[in-house]
């Protein structure tokens, strides 16, 4: 088991980071060229505006999803009538795979019978939302879809974490006096770090991997303004049939993300030892 | 006839019959030929074959070849290959037929005596690596076509354009009547293609055979180059900005109702007027190498056939090759997709207007460039598709560093 975990993991990783030093076609071939494929990586508009656009559509989607979920979950926590449909309908979204979900919101913002020609239709004749046709905000198209299809699965993961809360601390800080919005800031999110840290990891990878929502939704277009890094990483593989290329490519993703990962995982660590010394 | 004789008679012809379906091969086929037209051009080659006694599986797979070819080439290299399949001929298989992945067929090439049949030779010379043949080419499609609406000229109360000149005059006039002059779909390789086009038609023939072919710095970023990217630059104002069309088909529904004036497309968008019933020369009218360079590439579809270790497959295999490259299939299946034969023997009195152009341009191999995919591996064409799409779309991108841009690509071209 730890074996196939070892393989699968560490040694295929390993493996495509010793490709990305080839001149590799469609197959693997152990040309090595040194630097030249991260030579034209780097060069690429094309992935710079990936990787540009990637941490728009990963920052707001970390902040809004979390926000939003929490901010419903809490609403649904609050002994509301027809709990059960509302939760129905805000975690439905949840069940599309994005390529539904693209395909939905290419005509929800669809230019001639979406949302901008309902609102001039209402008579505000001057009314410009279209998003799918702009090169500078053809990225927060995906952002919105993206919420849409992800927020209602973080709020029944907040939920969760709610109602595991005991109802004594509730009453204790009732007996206190402290208001709820307190209760829910200094005692209750502290009290729920392990349901963030699920969430925050599943919807990192979330961010991370995100390739078939641009394709159905804008094709990387228009131009190249919703270009993200895994559908480069695929076209190059695949289509392009420029092995070498797609694994320094990845091979970028993979540093960026054990870049950020690393100190956390230190900083988790440690601090678990300082708590088993206490 | 005695009931003995009956039984002998019955047992011979059973056994013939056993005999026959023995040779019967199941061939899955795998293309990505889906739209109306083409699947009655895949029905012509599927009926011929099974008159034949096999079996043709289709492996239609939806999408257009940006999304089939990885999964036909990951299928191959996967160590499942399918009996036969379709792919642009040129440099998208090299790589497969150097590592042996594909069937020769040489022999059979020499039978059929394909190497005079086929015009023109450049085709022949694209399933051709060291001397042996790979593939079979089954038509011809060009990408130098402006497709015209005459409706949309006649709404706006102008003649309709001859030459791409007339057609960047006439731009205001369609505006004036709310018509979008240029029609283009936003998927990169059609803004590349279409680069193409207008780099043939500004510049003529040998420019482009110095620069693509021969990839020559001087041609590459001369000044009869600059002009050509300043041209491209200013065309970019005859789109509509507020435009989110992704298909080509989709863009040249917009020609076929009148809400656009004109489309660069190659000669498949003809199956599109075809199926709205249109009638060259009165609904719409076509362009070849924009009215200005008759030219034409020639690019097209060829057919791959993946070795496999039975006899009876590869047998079946050569039967399948050597019925695409047969008169009658050539015929119908070109007929139904309004792409031209790639043999010059055979009789195509049902051409549309637009074909005859077609045809009478090929007639003087003087006329005849490579394509894109003939020049290019997958991965400069890639290249290039990620460049022009963006130029395209940024306005603020200058003529002059796309050009510039652009040059470096090809020069460093694999």
């Amino acid at each position: 088991m730890i074996a196939t975990a070892l393989f699968i993991f560490v040694g295929c990783s390993l493996w495509s980071v010793l490709y990305s030093f080839t001149s590799s076609k469609s197959l693997p071939r152990e040309r090595f060229v040194g630097l030249k494929q991260y030579d034209r990586l780097f060069d690429s508009s094309r992935w710079m505006e990936s990787m540009e656009n990637i941490a728009i559509y990963g920052l707001c989607a970390l902040v809004f999803s979390l926000g939003v979920g929490f901010l419903l979950a809490v609403a649904m926590d609050q002994k509301i009538r027809f709990e059960n449909t509302f939760r129905t309908i805000f975690l439905y979204p949840f069940a599309l795979s994005f390529i539904v979900t693209g395909l939905v919101w290419q005509w929800v913002l669809n230019a001639d019978f979406g949302i901008q020609q309902v609102i001039r239709d209402i008579g505000f004749t001057t009314f410009e939302f279209n998003l799918l046709a702009s090169r500078e905000y053809s990225i927060y198209a995906l952002v919105i879809a993206g919420l849409w299809q992800g927020t209602g699965f973080v709020m029944a993961l907040m939920l969760a974490g709610l109602r595991s809360i005991d109802q004594e601390i509730w009453k204790a800080s009732r007996v206190d006096g402290i208001p709820a919005w307190r209760t829910y800031l200094f005692i209750v999110i502290p009290m729920m770090r392990p349901v963030f840290i699920t969430t925050l990891v599943i919807i990192a990878s979330g961010i991370v991997k995100v390739y078939d929502l641009v394709v159905a939704l804008t094709g990387g277009g228009p131009g190249i303004s919703s270009e993200m890094p895994a559908k480069y990483v695929y076209d190059y593989m695949f289509g392009r049939a420029n092995l070498g290329q797609a694994l320094a490519a990845s091979t970028v993703m993979l540093s960026t993300v054990l870049i950020i990962l690393i100190p956390w995982a230190y900083l988790e660590f440690s601090e678990k030892k300082g708590d088993s010394h206490a | 006839m005695t009931l003995k004789n009956k039984l002998t008679a019955l047992t011979v012809a059973l056994t013939a019959a056993l005999a026959g379906s023995v040779h019967a091969t199941d061939l899955e086929v795998t293309h990505w030929w889906t739209s109306g037209g083409e699947a009655a051009a895949v029905k012509v080659f599927a009926d011929q074959f099974n008159k034949g006694g096999d079996n043709w599986v289709d492996g239609a797979i939806a999408g257009s070849g940006g999304v089939a070819r990885p999964i036909i080439i990951s299928r191959i290299l996967g160590g499942k290959p399918m009996g036969a399949t379709q792919l642009n001929h040129g440099r998208q298989a090299e790589e497969l037929v150097e590592e042996g992945l594909m069937l020769d067929l040489t022999e059979l090439a020499e039978k059929e005596g394909w190497k005079d049949l086929v015009r023109p030779s450049s085709l022949i010379e694209s399933c051709t690596l060291d001397g042996k043949i790979y593939c079979v080419p089954v038509n011809i499609h060009s990408f130098q076509w402006m497709w015209t609406s005459l409706d949309a000229y006649k709404k706006a109360g102008i003649d309709a354009p001859e030459t791409w000149h007339d057609f960047v005059a006439s731009a205001p006039k369609l505006r004036e009547a709310g018509i979008t002059p240029l029609a283009v779909g936003n998927q990169p390789w059609q803004t590349n293609g279409m680069f193409g086009v207008i780099q043939m038609g500004l510049g003529g023939i040998d420019l482009y055979r110095s620069a693509m072919v021969e990839r020559n710095s001087d041609a590459l970023r001369g000044e009869k180059m600059a002009e050509i990217w300043s041209a491209f630059s200013d065309a970019r104002e005859l789109d509509d900005p507020q435009n989110s069309v992704q298909n080509w088909n989709d863009a040249t529904n917009q020609v076929i109702t009148a809400k656009a004036g004109a489309q660069i497309m190659g000669d498949w968008a003809q199956g599109e007027f075809q199926v709205a019933g249109q009638t060259a020369g009165v609904e719409y009218d076509c362009l070849p190498g924009l009215g200005i360079v008759p030219a034409l590439d020639t690019g097209g579809d060829a057919f791959y056939f993946p070795k496999q270790d039975d006899e009876e497959v590869t047998a079946a295999q050569m039967r399948m090759a050597s019925m695409m490259m047969s008169k009658e299939a050539q015929v119908g299946f070109n007929l139904a997709k309004g792409s031209l034969p790639v043999r010059a023997d055979v009789d195509l009195a049902a051409a549309n207007g637009c074909m005859k152009k077609g045809l009478a341009i090929l007639e003087d191999p003087n006329n005849i460039v490579p394509a894109g995919v003939q020049l290019w591996s997958a991965d400069t064409d890639g290249q290039l598709n990620d460049l022009l799409v963006e130029f395209w779309n940024d306005s603020s991108m200058s003529a002059a560093d796309a050009h510039d841009a652009w040059a470096t690509i090809i020069e460093e071209a694999d």
